[in-house]
């Protein structure tokens, strides 16, 4: 442990098995005190499985769990101090607010007094003032949200775990609610781990993300980290928006690497401009078609043609319009190159780009 | 303004069959009951149903049944329980047999406990030795009532006991809540109106069962005749308008616990459903 005394929590080479289906690999990983961390995965990665082995749920076949510095395998759950918010909060439903918020301070035998100034104190905290006397069933998702955040933090838990925390909730209360739980988890400077298969709400939420796939952790970093280097075949394909190309040499600014023959690129990497307008990069310029034009709100889609290739492109929506089939300029900032062992993800930046950054060092 | 008409075809002739249906099976042969004790005068009809020996006949009923029923709630949640939450050989076979008492007539269940518990049969030659007689008394009635009574709290609290979620159960145990906490606090308030919905259909039931009971009763003036053998003795001297007047005091009866039941469980859906 001298190595990493911030390691508020800490696995090690965690397994676990369901009959055939490997739910945890060998998974290791530490989280430092106060941090919000976001497990990331597809559903059956195997980050609820994980969370649930640490918060005591679920037992793991070997391994070690440290929480604190102290080692936990075999401490019943209850004595963690861990606060656990359910996927579907997990509310009780024949008992009001107040009562579903007490609940652990009763089992935990605090005096009465106590309870109702903690309960108090909480329901002021989560913005649910004068709601105590409702059930479940009578409030918002967002409202059912807070309560089973105020119920699990009631017991004063040092570490608190959330499973896809806001699965159940409509998507626009969702964004609102992520801010607000951020927030408070920032104010109270409670360690926190949350599930999710959403990446924006990891990137938007967590101060660090850990990508899970299959049971083995695939990458661990910060979210820009994470998002724009990617250290697996796996994070590029989960991330953005992406875009698989074959034969990547075709493309002008693009030169053969060394083990690669696949490439992965994402929107935000090609422009798409039309043929009149300004093109700084004229040499490394590919001609494609545009095949499609999807309204996506904010941005246009562009579905366009290159050499038999289709990417995907988006463009602003004050610029200029452009039409299902005409011939554009597109211009492919980076890929990321998939060795053929699927191991290892290269960055390749676009020839031209390279030269320019070679002359402004 | 032309109606707004369903999207679902075939009202008309659904809710037509439905009302046949309830009308004969249940509508007329209850208002034929009113309409036979009219022959009575209402102070004849008084005097008719509040005989001792009948009154004392709504005592055994109402107190039997209530008892058996009792028992019924408890053991049959027991065998919910066993059922949902544990894995055994012969659980299909035991899961089956439950129903057994829906499905066999009534006066076989009574000869067979009957035979089961007189001073010779086999339960009671044990309890003969302690000096408790079972059959021709009222526990035997009570035995009868629990056996007949008895899925109709296993099947109300089975498919509501298979649906409470392992989370809820977890959400409590992260607290260090106890098994029986967990039991009392957690799992109990979800399968309450369940159970409350098993016991009073019991209960409705047992206050009006004749078959098993008969035979079982030994139907001593007084001590142990039950409401439905008064009236099978008032049809047997041909006087219709006393049996059917305890008949509609015993509908009396079968209503009231019915809505009683129905305002609890309106009661608790209020608060699942959450419309205020």
């Amino acid at each position: 442990m001298g190595e990493n005394e911030q390691a508020y929590v800490k696995l090690q080479n965690i397994n676990k098995t369901f009959g055939n289906f490997k739910a945890s690999d060998d998974v290791s990983f530490t989280v430092e005190k106060g941090k919000l961390i976001g497990l990331l995965g597809p559903s059956g990665s195997g980050k609820t499985t994980l969370l649930r082995i640490l918060a005591g749920l679920e037992t793991a076949d070997s391994g070690d769990i440290y929480i604190d510095g102290k080692e936990v395998n075999h401490v019943p759950a209850s004595k963690r101090g861990i606060g656990f918010v359910f996927q579907n909060y997990a509310l009780f439903r024949y008992k009001t607010v107040f009562d579903n918020i007490a609940f652990g301070l009763k089992i935990q035998k605090w005096n009465k007094t106590d309870i109702k100034n903690r309960v108090e104190e909480l329901i002021e905290l989560v913005g649910l003032k004068g709601l105590e006397k409702r059930y479940p069933k009578q409030l918002s998702g967002g409202q059912r949200q807070r309560v089973a955040f105020a119920r699990a933090l009631a017991t004063q838990p040092n570490l608190l775990l959330l499973d896809e925390p806001f699965a159940a909730i409509d998507a626009k209360v969702r964004k609102e609610l992520r801010g607000w739980l951020r927030e408070l988890i920032n104010q109270m400077g409670i360690t926190s781990i949350f599930v999710t298969h959403d990446q924006d709400e990891a990137i938007e939420v967590a101060d660090e993300i850990i990508v899970m796939n299959q049971g083995k952790i695939e990458q661990i970093g910060t979210p820009v980290d994470v998002y724009s280097n990617p250290q697996s075949p796996f994070v590029v394909q989960f991330l953005g928006e992406p875009v698989s190309i074959r034969d990547y040499t075709q493309f002008k600014g693009f030169h053969e690497s060394g083990g690669s023959s696949r490439a992965v690129i994402r929107p935000e990497f090609v422009t798409v401009t039309r043929k009149k307008e300004f093109n700084p990069y004229p040499v490394t310029t590919e001609e494609g078609v545009v095949e499609r034009v999807a309204f996506r709100g904010n941005v246009l889609e562009l579905t366009v043609r290159v050499q038999n290739e289709l990417f995907i492109a988006h463009r602003q929506i004050g610029q200029e319009l452009i039409s299902e089939g005409e011939h554009v300029n597109v211009f492919l900032q980076r890929m990321y190159l998939v060795d053929d062992a699927g191991q290892t993800v290269k960055i390749a930046v676009n020839e031209a780009l390279r030269e320019e950054e070679s002359v402004v060092i | 303004m032309r109606k707004k008409k369903s999207v679902i075809p075939g009202f008309g002739l659904s809710f037509g069959i439905v009302m046949a249906i309830l009308g004969l099976i249940v509508i007329i042969p209850l208002c034929s009951l009113v309409v036979f004790s009219m022959k009575l005068s209402f102070h004849d009809f008084i005097v008719t149903v509040t005989r001792p020996r009948v009154l004392a006949s709504y005592k055994v009923s109402i107190l039997t049944a209530f008892i058996a029923s009792v028992i019924n709630a408890v053991m049959g949640l027991a065998i919910a329980w066993v059922l949902v939450r544990y894995k055994f050989p012969g659980k299909r076979i035991m899961d089956g047999i439950i129903e057994l008492p829906f499905a066999l007539p009534t006066a076989v269940a009574g000869i067979a406990l009957t035979h089961l518990t007189v001073p010779e049969g086999w339960v009671g030659k044990i309890f003969a030795k302690t000096g408790v007689k079972i059959a021709y008394t009222r526990i035997g009635i009570t035995i009868a009532l629990v056996f007949i009574g008895i899925p109709f709290v296993v099947r109300s609290v089975q498919p509501v006991l298979e649906k409470v979620e392992a989370e809820y159960e977890e959400a409590a145990a992260m607290f260090g809540a106890s098994r029986v906490q967990i039991f009392f606090q957690v799992i109990f308030p979800e399968i309450r109106p369940a159970l409350i919905a098993g016991f009073t259909m019991a209960f409705a039931r047992s206050i009006g069962e004749y078959g098993s009971v008969v035979f079982i009763a030994g139907n001593t003036p007084y001590k142990t005749e039950i409401t439905p053998l008064m009236i099978m003795a008032k049809l047997q001297e041909f006087d219709y308008a006393s049996a059917t007047s305890i008949a509609l005091v015993m509908l009396l009866i079968s209503f009231v616990i019915l809505f009683v039941n129905a305002v609890i469980q309106s009661f608790t859906s209020k608060i699942v459903s959450g419309i205020e």
